[in-house]
């Protein structure tokens, strides 16, 4: 029963989004954007590092320009509606799903239109398609548990940024090693431990959502 | 009226405090301490620099621990500790960050430099920062208290992953003692100076936790002010 809660509240998510079209598009037209401005801006500078420091940069701005908004389109008195229907580790964790999924999708767009204006420098492209995986799950998990408690305070979209910034620290750190180590072909015993390293974080930042979120719930 | 103490209202642990500290302060700046290149007489430091971060920690914990606490009961009073635990940490946090900024700039050249222990500082600076933001944006007082002790809770954890445990997987440090050994075995440290480092510690914890009292007392009066006013 309660996993069928979590699904039904993911099919609402994404028939939320499919609905009101404009926001997932204006998620995409801004990482369009910037990548495009990062073309233009860095010209002829880029060098496979560069190429990593602002992948990883974009994907952060991304994430939180994506996340951000989880909670905002519906209004206050549909949320004392589905209190009333479920427990908040339902909606917490449907909430989860929904965006890593729409975060993979950025993270992989990001990916492919990084690739055709700042070129390719990744070799090792599965350590890479993982590590971005990995992250992207990551980044929306931790994003999701800061955008609830920015929703909370009523001061969504900078709070949010100010809460998790320092937060995403000791991912962005993991997977810029992890993207140096898949910019040459090989390496992947180093790659898999950083991996772990990044399912670690990724389990982490889940069992804390799980466990506090229902503090934030009730009211 | 409930009186808040963390400890007791005797007056030895005060005094104790006192002599640790003025103790360590004339030790520190007159024992005998090894001669090593580089470093020279600004190993003195350690005493000064090392102990305000451990006091910061120390506060940060208490910090945690009261917020897990107003978690689970709800009482007011838990969260009061834990936010006035949270502005002392900085206090120290921000003591200790020009503390090593001085070093640094005597002993590796720069006030600030690349680095796992240096990053770690700075991201929890940012962290605790965010949080007292976080607390004058919650309108009501409920929804402050509970929304902050969430995202302390939730922090804290990430802050020690970052801080104890990547700096052993990723590059390594400037700082002595990274990678496998624990902050006190300081490979520069010997015999003598752990006779002023554990004093300068021990007093440090006990003048942090002289100023928590004083900030909860200070709070206290404030909100009887605030209460009577209103009345």
């Amino acid at each position: 029963m309660y996993l069928n809660h979590v699904k039904q509240l993911f099919y609402k998510d994404v028939r939320l989004e499919w609905r009101q079209k404009y926001a997932i598009g204006a998620a995409l037209l801004y990482l369009i954007a910037t990548v495009f401005i990062t073309y233009l801006v860095f010209d002829n500078y880029i060098t496979p590092r560069v190429w990593v420091a602002l992948f990883w940069i974009i994907i952060i701005f991304v994430a939180i320009n994506t996340t951000s908004r989880s909670f905002v389109p519906e209004g206050q008195s549909r949320y004392y509606y589905y209190y009333t229907l479920t427990k908040p580790e339902a909606i917490i964790m449907g909430k989860l799903l929904y965006n890593n999924l729409l975060m993979l999708l950025m993270g992989l767009t990001c990916y492919g239109l990084s690739v055709l204006f700042l070129g390719n420098f990744v070799h090792n492209t599965g350590l890479f398609l993982l590590s971005l995986v990995g992250g992207c799950t990551g980044l929306s998990s931790l994003l999701t548990m800061t955008s609830a408690i920015a929703w909370k305070a009523r001061n969504s979209f900078s709070l949010t940024a100010i809460l998790s910034f320092p937060l995403t620290l000791p991912f962005i750190i993991v997977l810029v090693q992890l993207t140096h180590h898949s910019l040459s072909a090989g390496n992947w015993l180093i790659g898999l431990k950083l991996l772990l390293v990044l399912l670690m974080l990724n389990i982490i930042v889940i069992i804390l959502t799980y466990i506090l979120f229902p503090y934030i719930w009730k009211e | 009226m409930e009186r808040i103490n963390i400890i007791t209202r005797s007056y030895a642990w005060k005094i104790l405090a006192l002599v640790l500290v003025i103790y360590t302060i004339i030790a520190g700046l007159l024992i005998e301490v090894p001669r090593l290149p580089i470093i020279e007489e600004t190993i003195r430091n350690v005493f000064f620099h090392v102990s305000m971060w451990f006091t910061m920690v120390f506060l940060l914990i208490i910090s945690l621990i009261y917020s897990v606490r107003f978690l689970a009961t709800g009482k007011y009073k838990y969260d009061t500790i834990a936010v006035e635990a949270v502005n002392m940490g900085l206090f120290f946090g921000i003591l200790g960050i020009v503390t090593g900024m001085l070093w640094a700039r005597f002993t590796w050249g720069a006030y600030w430099v690349r680095d796992p222990k240096l990053n770690g500082a700075a991201v929890s600076m940012l962290v605790y920062l965010a949080y007292i933001i976080l607390r004058a944006s919650a309108d009501t007082v409920k929804l402050r208290a509970r929304l902050s002790a969430v995202y302390n809770v939730f922090a804290f954890v990430l802050l020690i992953v970052f801080i104890f445990v990547l700096p052993r997987i990723a590059d390594g440090s400037l700082h002595p003692g990274s990678g496998d050994d624990s902050p006190f075995a300081v490979a520069t440290m010997q015999g003598s100076m752990y006779k002023v480092f554990f004093p300068a510690i021990a007093g440090w914890f006990l003048m942090a936790l002289w100023f928590l009292q004083i900030r909860l007392r200070l709070n206290n009066i404030e909100n009887l002010i605030n209460k009577s006013k209103n009345r």
